[in-house]
């Protein structure tokens, strides 16, 4: 055991404006007038330069064998931290020190070429992303057998279909046997049994005393893959610690008001939502809820003219767009389907408390008529957060339950003897 | 366990006696805002050979891959380009050759021009191609440039074979040509002519990432050298208050020595043939150490 990696006060600023798609010709005249005294053509001085901290003093380590997740919303500086790492770009100041080869996975595929044969693409590849030519000879079976390619080893991978060009790709990846391992979102490619055995070879990776770097915007997967996270803000640490922790942190930061909804009805349509909220057991529009607490979604809406039929419906998904579950008003009330009167309605449904897993949610919600055509939509109306107030697997510590429900069922033990 | 292999070593123990003394850790990098200007990591750069060797067979036979001529794409042009000078230079404007056949006296000219003109249009634009890959994974950067000289350097050999080929011919139907020891200085002038297109190569390289419109000049630059370049005509034939700027363009000495040395006929200058080889080795150096300079944050700047 011991510090593998040690970020210290990293800092990266990028010069913005000044870096465009500025010609020699503009530079030169630039530098002109900068010797002989005349003021800057594109008027900009030097003490005028605008840029942005992409990293702000960030430090933390690393001990062999942690997986550390890093995650953070768009622009919090996760990519630029992943760049730094792979020696892509340098710093600006602090600096990083590594003990052990690394090796950085950014993309699946870099440098594969589309007129060579999947074995040479296989070297080639390897070699690009530093493994030795006897790595790759003693690896190459294990690879071609992960890849289901087969036959077409030989075959110029132009001639591959999408999904064997992203799985000869990954499987490349996913044999390289670094002591760290930097991995960016690379995991979303192929089918979905594909998906899994990436999953799994990366849990394998993970296990085997490796030190794993994973940059995400799936909280599923950094919980299933890391130990520890470190949440980043405009470019600056603001939690770091047990991954549950710091993803519960991420997601309090992530909910903005979005209780509610309201739209400007459009008089010529025969149905119209009008209002869309997330109301907590008092009827206050609120976003945040406890796993205690039921969540009531409330929809407005009106009827301009007698129609055959009209309901309303809300799909309930993640944060990132997995489907929990859908309801509509029919599914309990047939007699929605049927004439409806002009005039406005009110429709609410309960989820009950103690059944939704902490975590993000989004609504979709929508209006149809009888007849299921839709009038509206909106996919992303609403998004609400229920917060740990005690489910049954946050009793044992460290949360492991990674179902979208945590509903408690009864159940019943009898003895036998 | 400590990596003792190549390990920079920190954690200074600070403080009094009274303190515990930190553990010395060895690291085996640290990724820091800027490297020394004169650290090339060539140790690096042999480490990743192969790949410089995987590039070269890569762009080998992607471009050779899917034509119709295949292979004869290396024997064609230059022989082409040789009949055509002959045609235009020798035949319709009758420019000089020192009484050596037009045909061996073009492809002399033109075979130790392209390497140079070769090397430098291949390797300006390495940064800009390479954007999308350089974004993606580091490896020495240096092995694209090495790899494209490398790839240019098989149509070399090739073409080094149809001149003799057709010396030997000429000489065979009595033509006045007098090889002689120089032919040996070959090596060395292969090694100038790539050094001095390389070294500007890579320093243009390095400054197209960021004025585009500097990567369309280049092209245009080489065609204006092909022109103060002793390549269709003889230095000898210059006239005399001209010779001096002929003389200080280094790329002269490389292709007079070589038609000296197979040929037996052109200007054998001891003292222009060093000044070549030295101005070919500082643009060598300053190429290599700009494009190493601009590596580690060019990708900030596209």
């Amino acid at each position: 055991m011991g510090k593998v990696i040690s970020v210290e006060h990293l800092s990266k600023y990028y010069r913005l404006g000044l870096v465009d798609r500025r010609t020699f010709r503009d530079d030169i005249l630039v530098l002109w007038n900068r010797m002989t005294g005349k003021p800057d053509p594109y008027g900009r001085t030097q003490s005028e330069e605008t840029g942005i901290w992409a990293l702000k003093d960030v430090s933390f380590e690393v001990e062999q064998g942690e997986r550390i997740g890093i995650i953070g919303f768009n622009g919090a500086g996760k990519s630029t931290l992943l760049k730094i790492f792979s020696r892509i770009t340098a710093p600006t100041a602090g600096q990083i020190k590594i003990k052990g080869k690394v090796a950085s996975l950014l993309e699946v595929g870099t440098g594969f070429h589309p007129e060579l044969t999947g074995r040479e693409n296989i070297y080639l590849n390897g070699t690009i992303l530093g493994m030795k030519r006897s790595e790759i000879e003693k690896k190459f079976d294990e690879i071609v057998a992960f890849s289901e390619i087969g036959k077409f080893i030989d075959t110029p991978v132009k001639r591959y279909s999408s999904g064997m060009y992203v799985r000869l790709a990954f499987a490349v990846a996913a044999h390289l046997e670094p002591e760290i391992l930097v991995v960016d979102e690379v995991l979303a490619v192929g089918d979905f049994a594909f998906q899994r055995k990436c999953l799994d070879k990366m849990e394998d990776v993970a296990t085997g005393g490796r030190t794993v770097l994973f940059v995400s915007h799936n909280m599923g997967s950094i919980n299933r893959l890391c130990n520890r996270a470190v949440l980043l803000r405009q470019g600056e640490v603001t939690a770091i610690g047990p991954t549950a922790a710091v993803i519960n942190k991420y997601m309090k930061e992530s909910i903005a008001g979005e209780a509610q909804y309201i739209q400007e009805p459009d008089p010529a349509k025969p149905m119209n939502l009008l209002e869309a909220s997330v109301v907590n057991q008092e009827g206050v529009v609120g976003a945040q809820f406890g796993y205690d607490e039921p969540v009531t979604i409330r929809l407005k809406y009106e009827i301009n003219q007698p129609v055959r039929g009209c309901y309303v419906g809300i799909e309930l998904l993640t944060s990132i767009g997995v489907s929990v579950f859908t309801t509509a008003d029919h599914d309990a009330d047939v007699s929605m389907l049927e004439d409806r009167q002009p005039g406005v309605y009110e429709s609410e449904v309960v989820i009950p408390r103690e059944f939704l897993m902490p975590g993000e949610f989004m609504v979709r919600v929508w209006i149809a008529d009888g007849f299921a055509v839709v009038a509206y939509e909106r996919v992303d109306a609403l998004r609400f957060s229920v917060m740990d107030t005690g489910t049954p697997g946050s009793h044992f510590g460290q949360d492991s339950r990674r179902s979208l429900l945590q509903p408690i069922f009864p159940w019943r033990t009898k003895g036998l003897d | 366990m400590h990596n003792l292999q190549k390990g920079v070593m920190t954690g200074k123990n600070e403080g009094t006696t009274q303190e515990q003394p930190q553990e010395v850790q060895w690291w085996t990098s640290v990724i820091t805002p800027r490297e020394k200007w004169y650290h090339l990591r060539l140790k690096e750069l042999w480490e990743y050979r192969q790949l410089v060797w995987l590039f070269v067979r890569r762009d080998f036979v992607s471009a050779y891959k899917q034509t119709i001529l295949g292979y004869f794409w290396f024997v064609f042009p230059p022989i082409l380009a040789a009949l055509a000078s002959t045609f235009f230079y020798g035949n319709v404007i009758s420019l000089p050759t020192d009484g050596l056949p037009p045909f061996l006296f073009y492809m002399s000219g033109t075979f130790m021009f392209n390497i140079f003109s070769n090397s430098f249009i291949n390797t300006s634009n390495v940064f800009g191609q390479n954007a999308n890959i350089f974004g993606k994974v580091y490896f020495p950067r240096l092995t694209i440039p090495l790899a494209r000289v490398l790839i240019y350097l098989i149509n070399v050999a090739v073409q080094f074979v149809l001149f003799i080929g057709f010396l030997v011919y000429f000489i065979s139907i009595g033509a006045d040509i007098q090889p002689n020891v120089w032919a040996f200085m070959l090596p060395v002038l292969l090694l100038m002519s790539v050094n001095m297109g390389l070294g500007p190569g890579l320093i243009t390289s390095a400054m197209t990432a960021r004025y585009r419109d500097l990567g369309q000049l280049v092209a245009f630059f080489t065609t204006l050298v092909t022109y103060v370049t002793p390549v269709v005509y003889p230095l000898s034939n210059v006239p005399e208050h001209l010779k001096i700027y002929f003389k200080l363009n280094p790329v002269t000495a490389i292709i007079e020595t070589f038609r000296y040395g197979f040929l037996g006929q052109g200007v054998l200058d001891l003292g222009m043939l060093a000044y070549s080889f030295t101005v070919s080795f500082v643009f060598l150096l300053i190429g290599v150490f700009w494009f190493r300079s601009m590596e580690s944050t060019f990708l900030d700047t596209v």
